[in-house]
């Protein structure tokens, strides 16, 4: 374990030992394919650390109860739990109110909420969404439909070769037309993380809103929806080492306030009568049907495990290990990174000269590395970078420089065993 | 044998390298275009038919190593086939692919045996079989007509 890599204690700062760290994460301690698993791949998703396996487990066996109905012990700490998990979120992104963070599944329906409630409202035709050209496809694709509804027009900012955004090509697409924003804080296919303050304060000053996609940012920059100034932010639990099925929304609460809900049913309701109905306060009226009681208590226990290692340190480790990651993969032959933005964060995206991804993958595989190969469901950026797909590791705070070594160790036998 | 080495074998090898009928049919009448949305993988297939027989096949597209090696060996078996024969032949191929060939019939696959690797690796099947599923789609597309055959 190269933990003596790891930053000299600093009295402000916790530094962070990955050994220790490890040892909270049972899946990390089992072989795969008679290997160690090396797990690489947590842009795709997030190990769970005990803590969070635990509360879930605890939830359906000591707690199980549905919320905000029952009048029984089960249901009241059910619901209290619940709440005290929503608190817990709104404190983790910075929102001054609790009210403003709603639970989704996921980024993906965070960002199809705002566009189906907010913008299908808003959007008139030949008004403007002005998104970038390193989007995952989840915040493409719910602008598209949006645009097909109300007659709306989707422009994307172009990023030049290292990744970045294209500042100056975004401020002239900014226009008074232009009455959304969406654009993803540090990129999935790429690692550049984006200047959102910045943007932010542009697209206000042009009068649109703006929509940050944190799927990836959320574990791993950490955030501050005041500082970013942003009106809505969309992550997952299960890539910020929580439950699958369950993420957060954050939305200005005179936003949503305004909005008009977007799935009807039970829980979302203020009266209901056969000929009409109205609605519960933010944010129950984003939340439709029973939640995800169980993943929401995960999510709960992720953010609390999180806070205890430190956002900073382990933003810091993992800075370290994509440093490292970025100068060791320079000595495997015909070796290129995709994304070489001066911000970057826990992706290292890349190709191998005549190898195509798929087969790095495979081999990788075969020495218990589990990376990932292919669009990472941003096929604008393949075709930026006019390749078909890339191999692609990505760190979370439980890797360590062995780990790198391993996977540099298992691309130079990828060059051996294709030539 | 390890695993790794029996799925690229040294012809899935060569034939990544130096594909055979890698080119654009100028007088084919059959063609379709085969897509594996997973990965970004993309093909066309272009044939040649003489009433039954496939007098001809090629391809062009980007992918790994074990589909353009499929693709290689599958324009080069099916040449002078009948269509159901190279139909039987997919079919044999395919299960070759997923285990479910009787060892005592890979022999009878000739050079395409060396896929039997594959097997061991199920994520990888789509990429073997992409180049033959868009084969087929090429032979029962209306000559001139273009058929795309997604791979989900």
């Amino acid at each position: 374990m190269s933990t003596t890599a790891a930053p000299a204690p600093a009295p402000a700062a916790r530094s962070l030992d990955a050994a220790r760290v490890r040892a909270d994460f049972p899946i990390l301690s089992r072989t795969v394919r008679g290997k160690p698993l090396v797990y690489l791949d947590n842009a795709a998703t997030s190990q769970k650390p005990r803590a969070v396996i635990e509360a879930v487990t605890r939830y359906y066996t000591a707690e199980n109860a549905n919320i905000h109905r029952g009048v029984h012990f089960l249901s009241e700490r059910a619901t209290e739990a619940y709440d005290a998990a929503r608190a817990a979120a709104a404190r983790f992104l910075g929102a001054g109110d609790s009210r403003e963070v709603l639970f989704t599944r996921g980024t993906t329906e965070g960002i199809n909420l705002v566009a189906q409630s907010y913008a299908r409202t808003n959007l008139r035709p030949g008004d403007e969404i002005l998104i970038t050209a390193m989007e995952h496809h989840s915040n493409i694709v719910p602008w598209q439909i949006v645009a097909q509804q109300t007659g709306a027009i989707v422009r994307a900012a172009p990023i030049g070769d290292d990744g970045e955004l294209d500042l100056d090509a975004f401020a002239s697409l900014l226009t008074h037309r232009t009455r959304l924003v969406a654009l993803v804080h540090l990129s999935n296919a790429l690692g550049t993380i984006n200047p959102v303050r910045r943007i932010a304060d542009l697209a206000h000053a042009a009068g649109a809103v703006v929509l940050v996609d944190g799927a990836q940012s959320a574990a791993h920059l950490g955030v501050d929806v005041g500082a970013l100034d942003c009106d809505f932010f969309a992550c997952s639990g299960h890539k910020m080492y929580g439950p699958t099925g369950i993420g957060l929304l954050f939305g200005r609460a005179e936003l949503l306030e305004r909005m008009p809900p977007w799935q009807g049913g039970g829980d979302m309701i203020e009266s209901v009568t056969l000929e009409a109905s109205t609605w519960a306060p933010i944010p129950g009226k984003f939340e439709a049907g029973t939640p995800a009681i169980a993943e929401v208590a995960g999510l709960g226990a992720a953010l609390e495990y999180l806070d205890s290692l430190g956002l900073d340190a382990a933003a810091a480790w993992e800075g370290e290990l994509l440093e490292y990651a970025t100068q060791q993969i320079a000595a495997v032959d015909g070796v290129r990174i995709i994304g070489t933005a001066r911000d970057k964060a826990s992706v290292l995206s890349f190709t191998m000269d005549g190898v195509h991804p798929h087969d790095i993958g495979t081999i990788l595989d075969d020495d218990g590395i589990a990376i990932r190969a292919g669009h990472h469901c941003a096929q604008p950026v393949m075709r930026r970078f006019r390749i078909p797909a890339t191999a692609r590791a990505s760190f979370a705070v439980y890797n360590t420089m062995d780990e790198v070594d391993a996977l540099i160790a298992s691309l130079q036998r990828v060059r051996s065993v294709l030539g | 044998m390890s695993s790794i080495s029996e799925l690229y074998q040294s012809v899935i090898l060569d034939h990544n390298r130096s594909p055979k009928n890698y080119r654009r049919m100028a007088d084919g009448n059959c063609t379709a275009n085969g897509r594996n949305p997973l990965c970004g993988d993309e093909l066309t297939v272009w044939l040649k038919l003489d009433g039954e027989r496939i007098e001809d096949a090629a391809f062009e597209g980007s992918g790994c190593a074990i589909s353009r090696a499929s693709a290689s060996l599958m324009t080069t078996a099916v040449k002078g086939k009948t269509r159901p024969e190279a139909e039987e032949l997919f079919d044999r191929f395919h299960r070759l692919v997923t285990g479910r060939l009787p060892g005592d019939e890979v022999a009878s696959l000739g050079k395409l045996a060396v896929f039997s690797g594959v097997s061991a690796y199920p994520v990888r099947v789509k990429c073997a079989s992409l180049p033959w599923h868009t084969f087929k789609a090429a032979l029962d597309a209306p000559a001139g007509a273009a058929r795309q055959q997604p791979i989900a």
